[in-house]
């Protein structure tokens, strides 16, 4: 028989409530995010398309920020799921930038590894590396080491599309590179300083 | 001629050639002199963002700094891709709401040479400057080939008219500049209910399931609607659409074949230019069948939206609100 | 804690040197004052280097407005034999008229009585207390400079006409002018539209009792209609206002009716005779149709029809003339013109109502594009028996029951696209929408809301009634309203697409019939209404009161009133309290048959009026008129407020105001510099 203190000390920590997670988001968030303005009227999630996908709704993940619930938050895919689309950013009533809170998660959680799926990171770090790498994207590679890695099984599937996309040559085969990268290069280099610093 | 600077954006040089050969065909005839951003850089999608800030609106805005310089007596920048677009304005906006997201941002310009003033430049889509700038009288005057009989989805997906912050759309939801410029073709357009609702972006890549419901949803909303095909802006949406078609298909067991076009296509056809010459062809899901429609000299008759209730004892409706911007009552009203 | 006040002067008396003997109370303001600014000191300070000013005592007192506190001044004002008095203490706005009334009381003019703020203009914005003690000195020494140069004055007095104008027939002004009317006094109730009523004649029920609007609302029309006190002035409006308070001249334009009243009996023969049939966009909502010469219901008060000449056939194509041709008391004149009426008043109350919110500005929600969504007024009359569909409720097909209803809230309320502000009454009107589906159709009914808003009496059990049949709620901002399935099941249906916040889960709801519960905004002309009459709109639209909590029903401009939603959006029991509220202070300037006003006033001095006209528009209170003959202009002593806004305003420094002349304000500064001490004492 554990004592009830012996019960108290031995049982995992508590989350504790972290009140700093809201502002800084808040803060990390292009513009003026008005996240803290959020009344939780849900119209975000009966806007949004993709929300059957989602762990959370966006109006619940906003409620787990309010409380602190750093790790449960990062950790949800709903970030990873929101396709972008602007339906909740216009309609929601406080006028929350909703999508850019959504990258703002993403960077967060890639920032302390914390996904439950590595699919959504790895692509946009692939696309992100070839950029960095050319200044264009380049889709073709993209899309292939995007798929080879993560849905190997559904190659053959896409296969018909990726031969019409080659046979109409809408995907490059040799990526461009832009006559700047250097100066590119400089300009991205010094923005991760400063990112860094601020 | 109406000046501007072109931010062509990569999709139109590799998957959307065919928005990019059909947009170069028409400039002359409706006298749009595009100048391209020497040396532009990708915009970074909507993949940078998630990744690093600073780094993704630095990223955007050497571009905007190159076309600044190049400005030489105007002040719009236009893009035809809706993410560039997107990516663009809204950097240019945040930088102005949030002034140090702006000095963030000229820090690490400096570092290439280069500065941008956030709100010098005046981003705007395409569409907006055919429908506001060149103005619809002047493309219905170069229209040789009316459209007519060709019944046309437009579908402009998420990103350009939202989430707006210049208020530079008629609405959010039901925009109508793509449907006005689409009739002054000649076209016969569908009061399509989707038309801004999204064509899935980049989840074909990360989570195809989500992405396929969303194909799927406005697949089968423009064949329930009988559309000959779906007109477009956007490169995401016509990759998406079109070459993902097959595999929704295959997921769901339909049977959709609907041709996604990009509307300067169908502009050119209705300037009377070649098919082939407007990037025709590049499509997956064919257009053949549509274009053989055009011409024919009794078209069928189905109606076209929303059909009002007739004088058998059923209620009146209301009258459609005045074209104006709806949320802000600033916008501009269609000419 | 050390004694304070009491009739012991805590300072030497000193012999003025000044022409004046001035006396200076500082008020602790309990700890308002006294806890950032050290009032003894300052006290003792004014006494001792502003004696050759004129000071002669200089006093604290823990709260200088309390009957104690008053009567502090008039001992001293009587002992020592004041001339002037300076009060340091809270902004003039609340208690310079009790310390006008101390001074008047111990015998000396009260305008020679100056309140200097050093609480809401030093303590409360300082926390520095040697900084704010130091600055409270100097603003003691600018009032002590200014009272010296002021001169004593007497109230105007004007006489108060004892007719009223009431504008807007709703309830609120309903029950206004029936107020005043039966206290005996004269109302001309000016309605723009044929018949009054307003919103309340287009209900069928009423939260959260669910009285018959019109069995509730017609007693009272008729009263008014048949009130010899009353002049009821129909299917007209204001164009002009004229003068100030007791003596304003309104200029009332009466829309021609095209129907003689002295003729008609009102036996509606024109228009069942009339052929032209139009949608009747203000009564039905846009839900049902009126002849071109109508009355817009059968209860209307005066019960004489109006010819809409924009519709009327024969003033299209010159051929008709029906209703002339049936009428059998030959009470249709083609020819009638407008008339443009002059009546004096004494007092006016503005109840010019509310508009609905647009619905179709909120395009996710398809009004006006989906057929079977409607507006909280087209409910209205789809459920009013006298209405479209005697009160059946079907869809836009007139004739399908629906068998599942939503009810959205909050339509263009509390939401920064649209309307900023809560519409009050939309829940409770949501809630009385889903018991009369419920009870009329058996159908399913869901009410979507963000929040429950039934505060007021009787409202949160209203609630409880309509949670008890079965009303299914769903916490959530509605989305999207469309009709593009996904699943067969929502085939031939709306959809409403909303987050079940509680669920936590997205839904999409199957339904027949949308309501939405559609907010409350200003009259789409409320901001030119407000301007012809003086008034100033806050940035929503809504009429400013002058006080919100304390005076919700006056204006910053005396004489005029505001009852009901012109003030902001209500329901029918705060309407008809604002009514009558406001008819009571009518009432009230009435009884006084004559009020002194502020002789503090802005005067033009004509020789050096260069007639350049700047100050005409700027006076917020439109109390500068321009004498074409002469070339200047002049200030209408009883509608100027005092505000000194032409006396700064006027290039060629021809207005003065009296106690805010250059000389007083010039010296007020010098004062605050401490010019006036040789040798100034820094704190
Ligand atoms: C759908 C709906 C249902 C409601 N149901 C209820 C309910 O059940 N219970 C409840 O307590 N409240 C209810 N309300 C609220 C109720 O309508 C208001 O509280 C009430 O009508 C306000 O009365 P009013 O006199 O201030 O304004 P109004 O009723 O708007 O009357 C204003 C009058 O002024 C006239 N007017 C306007 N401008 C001018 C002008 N310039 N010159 C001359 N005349 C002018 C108008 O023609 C109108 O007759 C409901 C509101 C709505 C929208
Ligand atoms: S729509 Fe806006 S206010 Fe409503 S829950 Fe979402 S973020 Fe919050
Ligand atoms: S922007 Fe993202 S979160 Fe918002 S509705 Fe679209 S997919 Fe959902
Ligand atoms: S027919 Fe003549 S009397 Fe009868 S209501 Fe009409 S105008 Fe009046
Ligand atoms: S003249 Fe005009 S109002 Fe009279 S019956 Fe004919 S249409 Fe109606
Ligand atoms: S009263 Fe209710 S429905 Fe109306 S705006 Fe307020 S919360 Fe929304
Ligand atoms: S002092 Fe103010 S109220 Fe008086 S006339 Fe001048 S501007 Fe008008």
């Amino acid at each position: 028989m554990q004592t009830l203190d012996q019960e108290r000390t031995s049982a995992p920590p508590k989350q504790i409530e972290d009140l700093s997670l809201l502002g800084e988001v808040s803060h990390r968030t292009a513009g003026v995010s008005r996240l803290e303005m959020c009344i939780q009227c849900g119209c975000c999630g009966g806007s949004c398309p993709s929300e059957a996908d989602m762990d959370h709704t966006p109006r619940m993940l906003f409620a787990m920020l309010r409380a602190g619930m750093r790790h449960a938050a990062l950790m949800s895919n709903t970030p990873w799921i929101c396709v972008s689309c602007y339906h909740c950013v216009v309609r929601c009533p406080q006028n929350v930038h909703i999508a850019d809170v959504m990258y703002t998660l993403k960077s967060m959680a890639i920032e302390a590894k914390l996904y439950q799926d590595s699919t959504a990171p790895d692509f946009s770090q692939t696309f992100v590396d070839m950029v960095e790498e050319f200044g264009r994207s380049f889709e073709l590679g993209l899309a292939t080491r995007h798929y080879l890695k993560h849905f190997p099984l559904r190659l053959p599937n896409m296969a018909p599309m990726g031969i019409g996309m080659l046979s109409k040559q809408r995907m490059n085969i040799t990526p461009t590179r832009i006559k700047g990268i250097a100066q590119l290069k400089a300009v991205l280099k010094r923005a991760k300083e400063v990112e860094a610093a601020s | 001629m109406n000046k501007y600077i072109l931010y062509p954006g990569c999709s139109m040089e590799s998957s959307a050639r065919a928005y990019y050969d059909s947009l170069k065909a028409i400039t002359d005839i409706i006298g749009l002199n595009l100048q391209e951003i020497e040396d532009w850089n990708c915009c970074g999608a909507t993949e940078y963002l998630g990744i690093k800030l600073t780094p993704a609106y630095a990223l955007i805005s050497r571009n905007l700094a190159l076309a600044a310089q190049q400005a030489d007596g105007t002040r719009t920048v236009v893009a035809p891709c809706s993410a560039c677009y997107l990516n663009l304005a809204k950097a240019d906006y945040y930088m102005q709401e949030q002034p140090v997201l702006g000095q963030h941002v000229n820090e690490a310009l400096a570092a290439g040479g280069l500065s941008y003033k956030p709100g010098s430049l005046d981003i705007r889509h395409l569409l907006d400057v055919l429908v506001y700038d060149v103005g619809l009288d002047t493309i219905k005057s170069k229209v040789v080939r009316p459209l007519t009989g060709l019944r046309v989805a437009p579908y402009l997906g998420c990103m350009v008219p939202r989430p707006d912050y210049e208020h530079r759309w008629s609405d959010y939801e039901y925009p109508v500049e793509l449907d006005r410029l689409l009739n002054a073709l000649g076209a016969d357009v569908i009061e399509f209910p989707l038309k801004t609702e999204c064509c899935g972006g980049h989840m074909t890549q990360i989570s195809p399931d989500t992405a396929f419901e969303l194909i799927r949803r406005l697949v089968s909303a423009a064949d329930e609607h009988q559309a000959d095909l779906m007109a477009t802006l956007c490169p995401m949406c016509q990759m998406n659409l079109d070459a993902y078609q097959s595999e929704t298909n295959k997921f769901f067991h339909t049977s959709y074949r609907m041709p996604v076009i990009f509307f300067t296509q169908l502009m050119g056809l209705a300037f009377g230019l070649e098919a082939k010459d407007l990037g025709f062809g590049l499509e997956l899901v064919s257009a053949r069948n549509a274009l053989a429609k055009i011409g024919i000299e009794h078209p069928a008759e189905i109606p076209t939206g929303t059909a009002r209730p007739k004088k058998d004892g059923s209620l009146p409706m209301p009258a459609p609100l005045p074209r104006r911007n709806m949320h802000t009552e600033k916008g501009k009203v269609v000419k | 804690m050390t004694q304070h006040g009491g009739t012991s002067p805590k300072l030497a008396l000193s012999e003025s040197k000044g022409e004046e003997r001035i006396g200076v109370y500082v008020c602790h303001c309990g700890t308002n004052i006294a806890g950032v600014v050290d009032v003894q000191e300052v006290a003792e300070w004014a006494a001792a280097q502003l004696e050759h000013r004129g000071v002669v005592i200089g006093r604290e007192y823990k709260f200088m407005c309390s009957s104690l506190g008053q009567e502090l001044i008039e001992k001293d004002i009587k002992e020592l034999e004041l001339t002037r008095v300076v009060v340091a203490a809270c902004s003039p706005h609340l208690h310079e008229h009790t310390f006008r009334t101390a001074c008047k009381n111990a015998g000396l003019n009260p305008y020679l009585c100056e309140l200097v703020s050093i609480r809401e203009q030093v303590s409360w914005v300082h926390t520095d207390k040697a900084a704010a003690t130091a600055k409270a000195k100097a603003v003691v020494s600018g009032g002590v400079e200014r009272v010296i140069r002021h001169a004593p004055l007497e109230p105007l007095r004007v006489p108060i006409h004892p007719d009223t104008l009431v504008v807007g027939g709703g309830i609120a002004g309903i029950q206004s002018a029936l107020e005043i009317a039966d206290a005996g006094y004269h109302v001309y109730l000016v309605e723009r539209e044929p018949s009054i009523g307003g919103h309340m004649a287009q209900f069928d029920k009423t939260f959260p009792t669910l009285d018959c609007s019109a069995c509730i609302l017609t007693p009272k029309m008729v009263q008014v209609g048949t009130h010899p006190n009353v002049t009821l002035l129909t299917w007209s409006e204001v164009e002009k206002v004229d003068g100030f308070v007791g003596n304003f001249t309104v200029t009332v334009r009466k829309k021609a009716r095209k129907v003689i009243e002295d003729l008609c009996t009102g036996c509606g023969i024109c228009q069942e005779k009339c052929p032209k049939k139009v949608i009747d966009d203000v009564y039905e909502a846009g839900l049902g149709y009126r002849k071109a010469v109508y009355t817009p219901f059968p209860q209307a008060v005066p019960k004489y029809p109006v010819m809409d000449v924009e519709n009327c056939t024969y003033f299209e194509k010159g051929t008709c003339k029906a209703c002339e041709k049936f009428c059998p008391t030959n009470a249709i004149d083609f020819k009638q013109q407008d008339e443009i009426l002059t009546l004096q008043v004494g007092n006016i109350v503005l109840a010019t109502g509310y508009d609905l919110f647009d619905a179709r500005r909120v395009t996710n929600y398809g009004y006006g594009r989906l057929p079977n969504v409607f507006t909280s007024l087209e409910f209205e009359r789809l459920s009013n028996a006298a209405g479209p569909t005697n009160g059946n409720i079907v869809l836009r097909d007139g004739k399908t029951t629906p068998k599942a209803v939503g009810i959205v809230h909050c339509v263009g309320s509390r939401d920064r696209n649209f309307n900023n502000y809560c519409s009050v009454i939309c829940c409770m009107q949501g809630l009385k929408f889903a018991h009369l589906v419920h009870e009329r159709t058996g159908a399913i009914v869901y009410n979507f809301y963000i929040d429950m808003r039934t505060a007021y009496k009787a409202y949160d059990e209203f609630y409880q009634r309509v949670l008890e049949e079965g009303t299914l709620f769903v916490r959530g901002k509605v989305a999207e309203i469309t009709d593009v399935p996904r699943r067969p099941d929502e085939d031939g249906h709306l959809i409403v697409q909303v987050e079940d916040t509680l669920a936590g889960k997205q839904r999409r709801i199957p339904v027949d019939m949308v309501i939405l519960s559609t907010g409350l905004q200003p009259r789409y002309d409320a901001k030119e209404t407000a301007k012809r009459f003086g008034l100033s709109c806050s940035s929503d639209g809504w009429f400013i009161e002058k006080h919100p909590k304390l005076d919700p029903i006056s204006t910053m401009t005396e004489g005029i009133y505001i009852a009901g939603c012109v003030q902001g959006p209500k329901d029918i029991p705060s309407s008809v309290a604002q009514g009558a509220a406001a008819a009571a202070r009518v009432l009230g300037k009435i009884q006084q048959k004559e009020i002194s006003i502020e002789p503090v006033r802005a005067s033009v001095n004509q020789d050096q009026c260069s007639g350049c006209r700047i100050c005409n528009n700027l006076c917020p209170y439109n109390a500068i008129s321009f004498d074409e003959d002469r070339g200047v202009s002049l200030v209408n002593a009883a509608l100027c407020q005092g505000c000194g806004t032409c006396v700064a305003a006027c290039p060629a420094g021809a207005i003065s105001g009296t106690a805010f002349s250059n000389d007083q304000i010039l010296s007020q500064i010098e004062g605050l510099l401490l010019l006036n001490i040789d040798e100034p004492v820094t704190a």
